[in-house]
C-alpha cells in the first residue's frame, strides 16, 4: 500500500469516528429538548474564534503538555505512571510553600517557584519509585493511590498558617485559600495579537523539543527505550532498572509538578487566580495523562493532543450562554476521546492480521 | 480533662449502634463494587472505571424508580447501567486494544458529565427502600442492626460474595479467568480466549457496580447528584489491593475503610472534629503501607494492568 492511501485512510477514519461522536452527543442534546448546533459554535467560538480565546487555550495546553511529556519519558522506561494529578498538586503545593515561606521578592524567584514545583513533583513520584524498587510494589497501583494521599495532604496544608494558608489579612472571609501571588513574582503574560499566554508555553514547546530530541537521539534516551523494550536485555547490557526506572519516574513527577507550578504563577483560565484553592488541579493531571496516551507517548504529537484537550476545556466555558445545561462538554469530551482511541486501534489490528497471515503463508 | 471527654466520646461511638449501621452501609457500597473488581482484577485488568459504574448505576437506579416506581426495577436498571459502562470499558480496552487507563479515565469523566447532565434534564426521583429485619439475628447486641436490620438490598451482598468465591475459585470460568490474570500467553496457547474472559470479567465488574450504585441510592440518599459516589470506586480498587487480591482480604478492606469512615462522622455528630484529611487519606495509607510490608510475599496477578495481544511478547 502506498504512503498515500495509507495517509487518506487516516484522514478518512478519523473524520469518521469524530463525526460519529459528535452525532452521539447531538443525540443526546436534542433527545433532552435542546439545541445541538449553537453547542457547537459555542465550542470553537470558545476555544479559538472570540477574541482572546486561542490565548487562553494555549495558556490550558500548556501545563496539559508538560504533564503528558513526563508521562511519555517514564513510559519510555516501561512504568505506568497515573498519579499526574497528584504530582501536579504537590508541587503547585511546594512552588506555594516556596513563594510565601522561603522565597522574597524578585524575578529570580518565579525561576526557583517553578524548580521547587518540579521538585514537589519529583518528590511524589520518588515516593512510588522508592516503593517500587525497595519493596516491589507495582508504580501503577501506588501512583494511583498517592494521587488521593496528595490531595488530603494539600487540603491539610490549607487548613494551617505555617504550611499553605494565607494569614487573615490577604484572605479576607475566604477560607482554605493560600496569599495571591504578588505582580512582580508572576510569570508574564505578553500580549500577541489582542491574546494573552503565559510564556511557560513557550518553555513547554522547547520541552517537547528537547523530550523527542532526548529520547531519540542520546545514549540515555536510548537505555530508556531499551529498559522500556526489553528489561533482561537492558539489565544484561548494564543498564541498571533501578537508576534508570527511579530517575525516569521522578522525572516524569518533576514535569509534572513544574505543570503545577506553572498553573499556579501563569494565572489564566480558572487556575485559582495566582492561589492555591481547594480542588487547584481540576483534573489536569488526569487530562495531561490522556493527552500522553493518546499522543501513544510520542513527545512531538503530544503537543498536537495538547491543543485538541485543551480547546475543549475551553470550549466549555462559553457553552452555559446557550441554555444547554455546560456538563455536556464533558459528554463531548469524553466521547471524542473515545472516537480518537478508535482508528489507530483499528489499522494496528488489521495490520497485525495481515503480518500473521504474510507469516503463516511463508511457512 | 478534655482528654478525658474525648475518650469517653470514642466509647459512645463504639458502643452505639448507629456507627456499625452507618459502617455496614458504606461497607455495603464498597463490597458490591470491590467484588467486582476483584473479579476483573483476578483476570488480569485494572479496571478503573469501577467510579463510573457506581455513579451510572446509582443514576440508572434512580430512573428506574422513577419509571417503575419500583425498588426491583431500579436495581436492575442499575445493574444495567454498570454494565452498559463496562461494555464500553471491555469492548474499548480488550477487543480494540485502546489503552485500558485511557479508557477508565475517559469513562469516569464522561459518566460525571452525563449523569449530570441527564439528571438536570430529567430530575428523576427515587425513595429510599424498605427495610428488613431477620428475626432473632437483628436482636444480637451492635452488630444485630447492622448486619441483619438493613434495606432489603443489602441481603444480595450475602448472596453476591459468596457466588463470587464460587464463580473465580471451582468453575472452569474462574480458572480460565485467573490463567487470564497469571499467564496470559500460556492461557492463550492452551485455548483459552484471553481477551474474551477479561471482557466477561470486566461485564461482571459492571454488573456488580452497578447494583452497588443503586443499593447507596435507596439505602442512603433517595436523590440522586453527580457527586453522591465522590471516590468511593477509587476506596474499593484500594480494598482489592490491601485484601492482596483475595476476596476475603477484599471484603476486610472494605469493612475497614468504611469503620473508619463510619467512626468520623459520628464523632463529628458529637462535636469532635478529628483530622478529617488523614482519615480521608487512610484507605490509601493503609494500602500503600499494607502493600509495602507485604508485597514480597502477597503479589498481584502477574499480568495486572499488562495488554495481551496475541503474538507480541
Amino acid at each position: 500500500m502506498t504512503r498515500g492511501v495509507r495517509a487518506a485512510e487516516w484522514v478518512v477514519l478519523y473524520a469518521l469516528s469524530i463525526v460519529v461522536a459528535l452525532a452521539i452527543s447531538s443525540v443526546i442534546v436534542e433527545a433532552t429538548g435542546g439545541d445541538w448546533w449553537p453547542v457547537l459554535e459555542a465550542l470553537v467560538d470558545g476555544s479559538i474564534k472570540a477574541p482572546g480565546r486561542w490565548g487562553e487555550t494555549l495558556g490550558v495546553a500548556a501545563p496539559l503538555l508538560l504533564v503528558a511529556l513526563g508521562t511519555v519519558i517514564s513510559a519510555k522506561a516501561g512504568l505506568i505512571n497515573i498519579g499526574q494529578e497528584g504530582q501536579l498538586l504537590m508541587g503547585a503545593a511546594f512552588a506555594v510553600y516556596f513563594s510565601f515561606r522561603i522565597g522574597g521578592p524578585g524575578p529570580l524567584n518565579v525561576v526557583l517557584l517553578l524548580l521547587f514545583g518540579a521538585l514537589g513533583g519529583a518528590v511524589w513520584a520518588s515516593a512510588a519509585g522508592l516503593l517500587r524498587y525497595w519493596r516491589g510494589v507495582p508504580e501503577v497501583l501506588s501512583t494511583l493511590l498517592l494521587v488521593f494521599v496528595a490531595i488530603q495532604a494539600v487540603g491539610y496544608g490549607l487548613k494551617w498558617q505555617w504550611l499553605l494558608l494565607a494569614d487573615e489579612a490577604s484572605r479576607g472571609n475566604r477560607n482554605l485559600v493560600s496569599e495571591q501571588l504578588a505582580k512582580n513574582n508572576r510569570i508574564p503574560r505578553p500580549d500577541i495579537f489582542g491574546n494573552e499566554f503565559p510564556v511557560t508555553v513557550y518553555v513547554a514547546l522547547a520541552l517537547a523539543l528537547a523530550v523527542a530530541y532526548v529520547l531519540a537521539r542520546t545514549v540515555w534516551g536510548f537505555r530508556l527505550r531499551m529498559l522500556g523494550h526489553n528489561p533482561r536485555a537492558a539489565q544484561r547490557s548494564g543498564v541498571s532498572s533501578t537508576v534508570y526506572g527511579a530517575t525516569a519516574l521522578a522525572i516524569g513527577g518533576a514535569f509534572a509538578g513544574l505543570a503545577g507550578a506553572a498553573m499556579f504563577a501563569g494565572g489564566g483560565f480558572s487556575f485559582g487566580n495566582y492561589r492555591l484553592v481547594p480542588g487547584f488541579s481540576d483534573n489536569i493531571g488526569w487530562t495531561g495523562l490522556l493527552v500522553a496516551l493518546m499522543a501513544r507517548e510520542r513527545a512531538l504529537p503530544a503537543v498536537v493532543a495538547a491543543f485538541v484537550f485543551a480547546m475543549l476545556r475551553t470550549g466549555a466555558g462559553f457553552v452555559n450562554s446557550t441554555g444547554v445545561e455546560s456538563r455536556i462538554t464533558d459528554v463531548v469530551q469524553g466521547l471524542l476521546v473515545l472516537a480518537l482511541l478508535v482508528p489507530p486501534a483499528v489499522v494496528f489490528l488489521r495490520d497485525r492480521r495481515r503480518a500473521r497471515a504474510a507469516a503463516t503463508e511463508r511457512v | 480533662m478534655v482528654l478525658i471527654d474525648f475518650f469517653s466520646a470514642v466509647g459512645d461511638v463504639l458502643s452505639s449502634e448507629s456507627t456499625y449501621i452507618n459502617g455496614a452501609l458504606f461497607a455495603a457500597l464498597l463490597a458490591f463494587a470491590a467484588t467486582g473488581e476483584w473479579v476483573a482484577e483476578r483476570s488480569g485488568t485494572l479496571n478503573i472505571s469501577v467510579e463510573g459504574m457506581l455513579l451510572s448505576g446509582a443514576f440508572a437506579g434512580a430512573l428506574g424508580y422513577h419509571l417503575a416506581d419500583s425498588v426491583a426495577v431500579g436495581l436492575m436498571l442499575g445493574a444495567v447501567g454498570g454494565l452498559i459502562i463496562a461494555v464500553v470499558q471491555a469492548e474499548m480496552s480488550h477487543r480494540l486494544t485502546a489503552d485500558q487507563f485511557v479508557v477508565g479515565l475517559t469513562l469516569n469523566i464522561l459518566v460525571v458529565g452525563l449523569t449530570g447532565f441527564l439528571d438536570r434534564e430529567i430530575d428523576p426521583r427515587a425513595d429510599y427502600a424498605s427495610e428488613v429485619e431477620i428475626p432473632i439475628l437483628v436482636d444480637i447486641p451492635l452488630f444485630g442492626q447492622a448486619l441483619f436490620g438493613e434495606p432489603w438490598p443489602f441481603y444480595l451482598l450475602y448472596g453476591l460474595v459468596p457466588l463470587s468465591w464460587w464463580l473465580v475459585y471451582r468453575t472452569r470460568w474462574g480458572l480460565e479467568l485467573r490463567a487470564a490474570g497469571e499467564n496470559p500467553q500460556s492461557a492463550d496457547v492452551s485455548g483459552i480466549d484471553v481477551n474474551r474472559r477479561r471482557r466477561q470479567s470486566i461485564y461482571y465488574a459492571g454488573l456488580t457496580s452497578g447494583l452497588g450504585g443503586a443499593y447507596f441510592l435507596f439505602a442512603r440518599l433517595a436523590t440522586f447528584d453527580d457527586s453522591v459516589i465522590g471516590g468511593q470506586g477509587f476506596i474499593a480498587i484500594a480494598a482489592v489491593i490491601f485484601g492482596g487480591w483475595t476476596l476475603w482480604g477484599t471484603m476486610g478492606g472494605c469493612v475497614l475503610f468504611a469503620g473508619a469512615l463510619s467512626f468520623q462522622l459520628s464523632l463529628q455528630g458529637l462535636g469532635y472534629e478529628l483530622n478529617t484529611e488523614l482519615l480521608q487519606a487512610l484507605p490509601y495509607l493503609v494500602t500503600i503501607g499494607a502493600m509495602a510490608i507485604f508485597a514480597r510475599r502477597v503479589r498481584p496477578p502477574a499480568a495486572l494492568a499488562q495488554p495481551f495481544i496475541r503474538g507480541l511478547k
